[in-house]
């Protein structure tokens, strides 16, 4: 899949990509740039599928099920992105990469698709449109930025949208996980009691209360993250626009 | 700082060849009245910088023998080394690191190991508040349970008297963090697992007696081994003394495994968490037992290489923690 024995003569995309020694080779970028323009494609085509639908049925409620198959194949498709870090092909940590993949593919599978009871919630749509709206900006930035090509508008997007989106999700997850508590607790839904062979017991409820209790110390590193980044990023365009 | 400058004196006239290269500028204002020695003595100039912004904290034109703990050249100097034998010339640059707050690895060590001991112990009595009301105070049917709690007891105990009277460790302290972090994972596993063990739904091995004397005997094999192993690395180095070498086979048949194996006190310590997994037949045991193995590898491979790069004649045929696999 990577190259890096590639890396060592110049490409046009190094400053672009990362400024790490060893940085993907010609046929990682390529690799990438098929990868996100992918991606960028699936989460279009559940944008759409959920205009459609909307239209459609001219009402919010159930959307989900207009759009549950891309969806779980394009979030679950993100698994790939551990492994990009994990080989170096992208410059990110692979446990915070690995987090935030893991978290939205529990939040797809473990919860939504598990309980079917909260595929109606309306919280489910919170959460699917920021997650929408979010990946198409960040892997059309991912593309643009692999061909050197980055428009300033994708830039801004991609650090200025998610002031509202991450909330917008963060509540959308939070409402959905409490929405399906009562049934878990009623089902036992990937619970173990004992007695047991392998003396072991896991109550999948108080499981999910402590995801939510997690969201607490989790969610506010990571927007002021974002708002850090955001200042740096594109706090440097406007001190160049002065000089100019 | 200014404790750390000594008396300003005239470097003597050279004795036996030993040339007192005489420092830079001369600074009049710092000069105290010139103690009189016979032996010809070196003077240092010594700069000393913070490691990361590389400010200059510190000048130091006249420096007689000096014990640094700051670093040269990228790394490390020892509580132990003197500046006179360190291999510079008159003119030195020393790199200061706040290495933070410290704590020392015996009171690390002692809170770490004395959590499991209690916590486990409060399981197996039932203290009240952990399981349902009308089994406070009782005690388990099943003897397993008796002798997991004598077996987790025994370990910890013995960590607790190794760290108190056998251990010789190479720093005197760790950062303080370390500590709640250390406890976090020590304490938190040793109540995990003892209450699986000690609930009054606790499910008996499923081979029973036999699986329990084996496992039984799996592990007091290991704790026999891994107090071998300890007692061995204690010998290697003098009371006091941070010296390092390389570990051999003694008379112990115990230690004969330092033949295939440069940390075999992380072998045998692996075993007798697997002796455990087995005798109480629990998945949280299991757990623990696998976490540790991971963390031990991580240690075991770190030292294997400090060995090798230390020592040219170390044995080939050693692994780090398994023989001949990892």
């Amino acid at each position: 899949m990577s190259a890096p024995a590639m890396g060592t003569r110049k490409t046009a995309h190094t400053d672009s990509s990362n400024k790490k020694k060893k940085g993907p080779g010609t046929l990682a970028i390529a690799y990438l740039v098929i990868y996100n323009v992918v991606m960028t494609a699936g989460w279009l085509v559940i944008a759409v599928g959920l205009v459609r639908a909307y239209l459609a049925r001219g009402s919010y409620h159930g959307l989900y099920y207009s759009i549950e198959k891309p969806l779980k194949f394009f979030q679950t498709g993100a698994l790939l992105e551990i492994l990009h870090c994990a080989v170096g092909i992208v410059p990110s940590s692979v446990v915070l990469t690995g987090f935030q993949v893991m978290s939205r593919v529990f939040l797809t599978w473990a919860v939504t698709h598990s309980v079917r009871e909260v595929q109606s919630e309306d919280s489910v749509l919170l959460f699917v449109v920021a997650w929408t709206v979010t990946e198409i900006i960040r892997y059309s930035f991912y593309t643009f930025s692999l061909l050197n090509h980055l428009p300033y508008l994708i830039k801004w997007a991609r650090y200025t949208f998610f002031v509202v989106l991450y909330p917008m999700g963060v509540a959308g997850e939070l409402l959905t996980i409490y929405a399906a508590l009562p049934y878990v607790q009623k089902t036992g839904l990937y619970s173990i009691t004992l007695p047991n062979n392998y003396n072991f017991s896991f109550d999948y409820h108080t499981f999910l209360i402590l995801v939510m209790i997690s969201y607490i110390p989790l969610f506010p590193q990571l927007y002021f993250h974002m708002i850090r980044q955001r200042k740096k990023v594109l706090g440097h365009v406007e001190e160049y626009s002065k000089v100019e | 700082m200014d404790t750390l400058a000594l008396e300003a004196t005239q470097p003597k006239k050279a004795q036996n060849g030993a040339v007192a290269a005489a420092p830079g500028p001369p600074t009049p204002a710092k000069r105290k009245p010139a103690k009189k020695t016979k032996k010809a003595v070196v003077f240092f100039e010594v700069e000393i910088l913070d490691a990361k912004t590389k400010d200059k904290l510190c000048f130091l034109d006249k420096v007689g023998k000096i014990l640094p703990s700051f670093s040269l050249h990228g790394k490390s100097l020892k509580d132990e080394d003197v500046l006179q034998h360190l291999p510079v010339g008159t003119t030195a640059t020393f790199y200061f690191r706040d290495l933070g707050a410290q704590i020392s690895w015996v009171t690390v060590f002692l809170t770490e190991y004395a959590g499991p001991l209690l916590i486990y112990l409060m399981f197996y009595f039932r203290v009240p508040f952990i399981y349902a009301p009308k089994y406070d105070f009782t005690t388990s049917k099943h003897w397993v349970v008796h002798l997991a709690c004598m077996c987790h007891s025994f370990h910890y105990v013995k960590r607790l008297l190794e760290t108190l009277f056998v251990h010789r460790f190479s720093h005197g302290t760790m950062p303080l963090r370390n500590i709640f972090k250390n406890c976090t994972y020590y304490w938190g596993f040793a109540a995990w697992m003892a209450y699986y063990i000690n609930h009054p739904l606790y499910t008996p091995p499923t081979y029973g007696e036999q699986q329990i004397r084996l496992a039984l005997t799996v592990f007091l094999f290991c704790q026999i081994g891994n107090f071998s192993i300890h007692i061995a690395l204690r010998n290697l180095r003098p009371p006091g003394s941070k010296t390092r070498k390389i570990p051999y086979p003694t008379k112990n048949p115990f230690t004969w495994i330092f033949l295939l194996v440069s940390c075999p006190n992380y072998t045998y310590e692996l075993g007798s968490w697997l002796g455990f997994t087995l005798m109480t037949q629990c998945l949280p045991v299991a757990f623990f037992t696998l976490v540790g193995f991971i963390q031990m590898t991580v240690w075991a491979k770190g030292k294997h290489r400090s060995y090798l790069k230390e020592f040219r004649d170390y044995p080939t045929l050693r692994s780090p923690i398994l023989p001949f696999i990892l």
